[in-house]
């Protein structure tokens, strides 16, 4: 049954489009031109009664595409889940009704709107496959676990409760991390008053006492294999031995390691004994143990001790870091109290510019420091003179003068830089590139890639997760956090952005959730975010491919090998389903089983074009699904209004776009084509990335095709578009309508 | 309605022959009509404002308050005290509140009363003129007694500082209260929308010793009034009335005004509105002559 | 210098601000200041200051005794409370200026010939000499405190003022011979007496 296609139409005559439309016009389109086998219509056909009637026709009459116009596509999902058939959706509420008024003169364009969007759904139902799981694997339960501080640790507990077996790969000899190595902490429950106990004993112990988490200790993974539910991570020993053990999915929590304070000579760092780090002075408090803390050079008691915040950090200077690394103003707030909880009258001053304390108990921790007496100075350090007692230049930038502070010691809070691994192939200098490739061709080359690799992933794009903004792992630091841009990798911690210890715990979870989440639908062939729980996923036509790579290079996911003989070899649970591959191949041979070349294809070549002399041109809007799609679904909601003549298709991502739908629609008479997609760049909202980013390089080039045409440029335009562009989106269709209007219809009108 | 009773402060600056005697002499007739009795604190001293603390140190300047509110508790017992100064409510409020706050503080305190055969329980509640009226008449009864609405008289209700902060009214935002605009509508005149200098500060009592400074203040609380279009000027506080409505002439001398705005108190419209005549609403203590309201007064 | 003064600098020695937490009215707020500077910019009269409260407090931490004591600053505070509402950290600094203008003038360090200081210190007399203020004296010494040619030369440009204050019955020459006071003059001066050792008995110890 499932084998001959049979399209069930259904249209809704609710929420106002029974009165704005002629429905039984609209039966008739899908009938005769959507060549729908069944076609019903209902009054509410999103109520208990309306599925039950296509859930009907599913059961008895074999219809297995079914075909809604309705609402929007994002909305009643919940209502119109279907199992086994294909859905396509004509938006005739938020697509026609609502974006048009309600006036006898504009009934007939209206009309036409909702027509070609039946045509359209019909078109693209019929090119639709039902996807099914690619068998590739089953589900396996364990985690990887690089790192074995607080977060590694804390995400090896929290998985393992939740069922989840856990290997934790430690490079140091034992657990803890940068946290076993503090005297105390920064409070992580109110009141937020003082410091309080590390904790990593307990948690050593608890991870120790814990049968479902391995911890393999002076040990590196030398070699990561394979994707989701099926890495193959190669577990070294400092000895020399080596264990292949099969995962699920992977937390990457490899913390940080404290800034060179070498870089800082202006401040007597290295050369005056008594000037040292926010992490030595840990040590310093560690060996005094509630007692005075005494300083390096002649182990005098210290009485008096300055903070300067922000040494080395943001700063644009060469060598400086560019980011504020979130902890240190607490640190030294902390460490500060290390001081003035053993002897009241030790002189505590700390230097900032900033005073910044994130987290919910930051505010009352800073005011705990003030209670206490710490002294807080407005100032910018310029240097610390050498000498018996070291002395602090600095600008007091309140009373506006040069002070000289003569301390007994002085900490530089340096920040923290991510033990991130090494830059993927994308982040690599020209130089690095040249460097592997003649060491490939077999010549001596020192590779200058100085950064030890974290997981030594065995993927063409890098050995490691890339980097973001400062060299953080991270995919995107707001909407999707823990996601790195390799599927099944999670990071958390101080690698992904700074943070303190109770974040980094808090972060390990929910990087252990996602790692749980990802294994889970990796071995049901289904996708990880955003397009959850999505079961198509790309193929090729081997005999098209011309092994021009240019599909393994755009994957934002590195979800895509080469084979030996140079045909693309998809990882499919490292693929997020964006669809960029299929936008990038040039010979069309790259396709989803509901989503391809011909699924969008066929909705363009469906609309009907009125000839020249009409006066009705057609705008085509390529709307990524994810920013662009809703916010023209909410200018709806608002009742804002746009031009008649436009037809709109969804696309997964900007990225996905091929430019032979440009092409083709040019050639099908269309006037004007707008692409939305999310906005690119450094503070890119891309959902996959650099899916938009890929468009625009693209699309800068189809000026070309245009002029081969002896078309105008203006016919094509790419714009970024945020969820909240709201009242933007509008204004864009209806200037394209304008700019037609201007140049003259198309000539391509047959 | 049963008479209300308060305890009543009147302050230094409502005796007789007194800067604000005006502000005290409508008040009475508000209440009057009102229904609300006050019953003065009996040998009541000055608060020493917010400028005595050259010479006052703070037990000193609290002893005053206290003198004041024991008082009270001894002769108008259970009666809260109402003043209508806001430096009298605001040093009385402050008080109990700090001494609340301190025991040692409230001990000092009952020793040098005690020198005054005093004692301090404090547990009365202190209040401010327009609470009462908000809180216990409430604008709906307000606007019962009115017999003379004030239409076409577009007024700035100026709060200035010490009704508005640090304590304020209940309800009511620092940065823009809206009580003195209902009082103005409630009497049937128009409140300035908007009246942009609605909480800034007339230099207070440095108007004496900074009287530059502080005319250049109060420049611009009579400028935003005619900004927005207003005929006068009304506030809650005799510092405020005073310093805006008297130096008029010397700041038009100085910056090249011509201001000529009358300032009164909102108890001077109340009385108006309510058919008291000029004499009982204060109105021959104007300075700058409240011509309207004189109007409808003699009307 | 009192001896007062003498006394407090040996004890504090250079801790101006353990110094102020325990003499200075709400003195011990003056840690918790976080520098936002909020009064400062709230203030209406804040560019007349020569520190703004902000810059005060940060001085105080910086040990800054004497610049902080004799300045003419906190002598400008018009009492508005448009700080002590804005302050984030909720701070009483009215209440602090008020205190360390007045702890400076216990010290007797206060920038004397500074206009506030001679008036707040008139009204505290005015005052205390019979419970009540009398505006009319108030006046009189206000305009004459810097002597009789420059008090005759303010009183002539007040005398407008003056003059309508008077016609609208709002300013009494009767005040000028008796006038108001309280009638338990004798209780009133005994508790505001006793006030005074009480507190400068703390002071005492503090030094």
């Amino acid at each position: 049954m499932a084998d001959e296609m049979k399209i069930g139409a259904y249209i809704c005559n609710g929420c106002g489009i029974g009165e704005r439309l002629d429905s039984s016009q609209l039966e008739m389109t899908a009938t005769r031109d959507g060549k729908a086998a069944v076609c019903q219509q209902h009054d509410f056909l999103c109520s208990e009664a309306g599925v039950k009637m296509i859930q009907d026709d599913i059961d008895n009459e074999g219809v297995n595409h079914v075909v809604l116009a309705a609402c929007s596509r994002r909305a009643k999902t919940e209502a119109f889940n279907f199992d086994n058939v294909t859905l396509s959706r004509a938006n005739l509420r938020e697509g026609v009704i609502w974006v048009r008024p309600d006036e006898d003169d504009q009934r007939e364009t209206t009309q036409e709107m909702a027509d070609d969007y039946i045509r359209m759904a019909c078109a693209e139902s019929k090119y639709m496959k039902i996807p099914e799981a690619s068998g590739q694997q089953s589900v396996n339960k364990n985690i990887l676990i690089a790192g074995g501080g607080v977060a590694g640790m804390t995400a090896a507990l929290e998985a393992s409760k939740a069922g989840y077996p856990c290997t934790i790969v430690e490079k140091s000899g034992e657990l803890g991390g940068a946290t076993a190595k503090l005297y105390k902490k920064i409070p992580t429950s109110a009141p937020y008053a003082d410091p309080e106990d590390n904790g990593v004993d307990a948690m050593v112990a608890a991870v120790e006492a814990d049968s479902n988490i391995t911890v393999c200790l002076n040990s590196t993974l030398t070699n990561t294999a394979g994707a989701p539910g099926r890495f193959a991570a190669d577990i070294s020993t400092e000895s020399g031995s080596t264990e292949t053990k099969d995962f699920g999915a992977i937390v990457q929590a490899s913390g940080f390691t404290e800034y060179d304070a070498n870089q800082l000579p202006e401040f007597a760092y290295g050369k005056n004994k008594d000037v040292v780090t926010q992490m030595e002075l840990e040590a310093l408090a560690k060996e005094a143990d509630g007692g005075a803390i005494k300083r390096p050079s002649d182990g005098k008691e210290v009485q008096s001790v300055l903070f300067i915040q922000c040494a080395g950090q943001r700063s644009k200077k060469e060598g400086h870091l560019e980011h504020c690394s979130g902890y240190c103003c607490s640190a030294s707030i902390k460490q500060a109290m290390y001081f003035k909880d053993q002897n009241a009258d030790v002189d505590t001053t700390v230097l900032f510019s900033d005073l910044r304390t994130p987290g919910a108990g930051g505010e009352n921790f800073y005011r705990s420091g003030q209670k206490k007496g710490v002294i807080f100075t407005k100032g910018i350090a310029s240097e610390v003179v050498d000498g018996a007692n070291p002395t602090v230049k600095f600008k007091d930038l309140i009373l506006d003068e040069d002070v000289d502070l003569e301390v007994d010691m002085v900490v530089l809070a340096t920040g923290m830089v991510p033990n991130a691994g090494q830059p993927s192939r994308a982040e690599l200098t020209d130089q690095d590139n040249e460097d592997i490739a003649a060491e490939k061709a077999g010549e001596e080359k020192e590779i200058r890639i100085d950064v030890e690799s974290i997981l030594n992933l065995d993927y063409r794009q890098g050995k490691d997760v890339p980097h973001m903004d400062n060299g953080f792992a991270d995919s995107h630091f707001i909407c999707f956090p823990y996601e790195t841009q390799r599927t099944g990798i999670y990071t958390a911690g101080p690698v992904r952005r700074p943070m303190d210890t109770q974040q980094a715990m808090d972060d390990a979870m929910g990087a252990a959730m996602k790692a749980i989440a990802a294994a889970e639908n990796a071995g049901l062939g289904k996708a990880a975010h955003p397009r959850v729980a999505d079961l198509s996923f790309p193929t090729f036509r081997a005999e098209g491919c011309t092994q021009c790579k240019r599909c393994t290079v755009e994957c934002p996911f590195g979800a895509i090998n080469e084979t030996d003989d140079g045909y693309p070899e998809f990882n499919e649970s490292r693929c997020r389903r964006c669809g960029t591959c299929m936008g990038a191949c040039p010979v069309r041979v790259i396709s989803f089983e509901n989503y391809s070349i011909d699924t969008v294809g066929q909705q363009l070549k469906a609309v009907d074009i009125p000839d020249e002399f009409d006066e009705k041109p057609r705008i085509l809007v390529l709307a990524c699904e994810n920013d662009a799609y809703p916010a023209l679904d909410m200018a709806a909601q608002n009742k804002l209004e746009y031009s008649a003549f436009t037809r709109i298709i969804p696309v997964r991502c900007l990225g996905s776009v091929s430019l032979s739908w440009i092409t083709d629609s040019m050639n099908s008479g269309y006037d004007g084509i707008i692409l939305m997609g999310c906005p690119s760049g450094d503070d890119y909202q891309c959902h996959f990335v650099k899916g938009s980013l890929m468009a625009q390089e693209r699309m800068s080039k189809v000026g070309d095709t245009l002029e081969s045409l002896s078309l105008e440029k203006e016919r094509v335009q790419t714009y970024e578009i945020s969820i909240t562009d709201i009242h933007k989106v509008p204004k864009i269709i209806n200037e394209m309508v304008d700019t037609i209007e201007q140049i003259g219809m198309s000539p391509f009108k047959f | 309605m049963a008479t209300k009773e308060y305890s009543f402060y009147p302050g230094c600056s409502s005796q007789d022959g007194a800067s604000s005697s005006n502000y005290l002499k409508s008040v009475q007739s508000m209440c009057d009509v009102l229904d609300v009795k006050l019953n003065v604190i009996p040998d009541w001293n000055c608060c020493s404002a917010s400028i005595g603390y050259c010479g006052g140190g703070e037990l000193p300047r609290l002893a005053l308050s206290a003198r004041n509110i024991a008082l009270s508790e001894q002769h108008n017992t259970g009666q809260d005290i109402v003043a209508t100064c806001a430096a009298c409510w605001l040093a009385t409020k402050e008080t109990q509140e700090r001494l609340d706050d301190d025991a040692g503080l409230m001990d000092e305190t009952n020793q040098a009363l005690a020198e005054a055969g005093l004692n301090l329980k404090n547990d009365s509640k202190i209040r401010h003129m327009v609470e009462v009226l908000i809180e216990d008449i409430g604008y709906e009864e307000m606007g019962k007694h009115v017999k003379k609405p004030l239409d076409g008289i577009k007024i700035a209700g100026y709060v200035g500082c010490q009704t508005n902060r640090p304590f304020g009214i209940e309800g009511e935002s620092f940065e823009n209260p809206k009580y003195l605009d209902k009082f103005i509508e409630t009497m049937g005149a128009e409140p300035v929308e908007n009246y942009d200098k609605k909480v800034s500060c007339c230099g207070g009592a440095l108007a004496f010793s900074e009287p530059e400074k502080s005319q250049a203040l109060i420049k611009d609380i009579i400028e935003a009034a005619y900004d927005g279009g207003a005929d006068m000027i009304v506030t809650p506080c005799p510092v405020c009335q005073m310093n805006v409505e008297v130096y008029q002439d010397k700041i038009n001398a100085q910056y090249g005004t011509k201001f000529h705005i009358p300032v009164t108190y909102y108890s001077t419209l109340m009385s108006v509105a309510y058919g008291k005549n000029g004499k009982e609403a204060g109105l021959d203590g104007q300075i700058i002559k409240a011509k309207q309201l004189e109007a409808i007064a003699s009307k | 210098m009192s001896d007062l003064n003498t006394g407090m600098v040996e004890k504090y020695r250079n801790n101006f601000l353990k110094e102020v937490e325990a003499n200075v009215e709400e003195g011990d707020w003056v840690k918790m200041c976080m520098q936002c500077g909020v009064c400062s910019g709230s203030c209406p009269l804040g560019t007349d200051w020569d520190h703004p409260p902000q810059e005060l407090f940060m001085m105080i931490r910086a040990g800054k005794r004497e610049e902080v004591l004799q300045s003419t600053s906190m002598w400008m505070c018009t009492s508005c409370y448009n700080c002590i509402v804005r302050c984030p950290r909720e701070l009483p600094i009215t209440h602090i200026m008020h205190g360390l203008a007045h702890y400076a003038t216990r010290l007797g360090i206060e920038p004397k010939g500074q206009p506030t200081r001679q008036f707040a210190q008139l009204f505290w007399d005015n005052l205390a000499k019979n419970g009540r203020v009398n505006e009319l004296w108030l006046g009189v010494n206000l305009y004459f405190m810097n002597g009789l040619v420059e008090g005759v030369k303010v009183a002539l440009g007040m005398a407008g003022i003056g003059l309508g204050m008077l016609k609208a019955g709002r300013l009494s020459l009767k005040e000028l011979v008796g006038g108001h006071t309280v009638k338990d003059k004798k209780g009133f001066k005994a508790m505001i007496k006793k006030a005074q050792e009480l507190e400068a008995a703390r002071v005492d110890n503090a030094q």
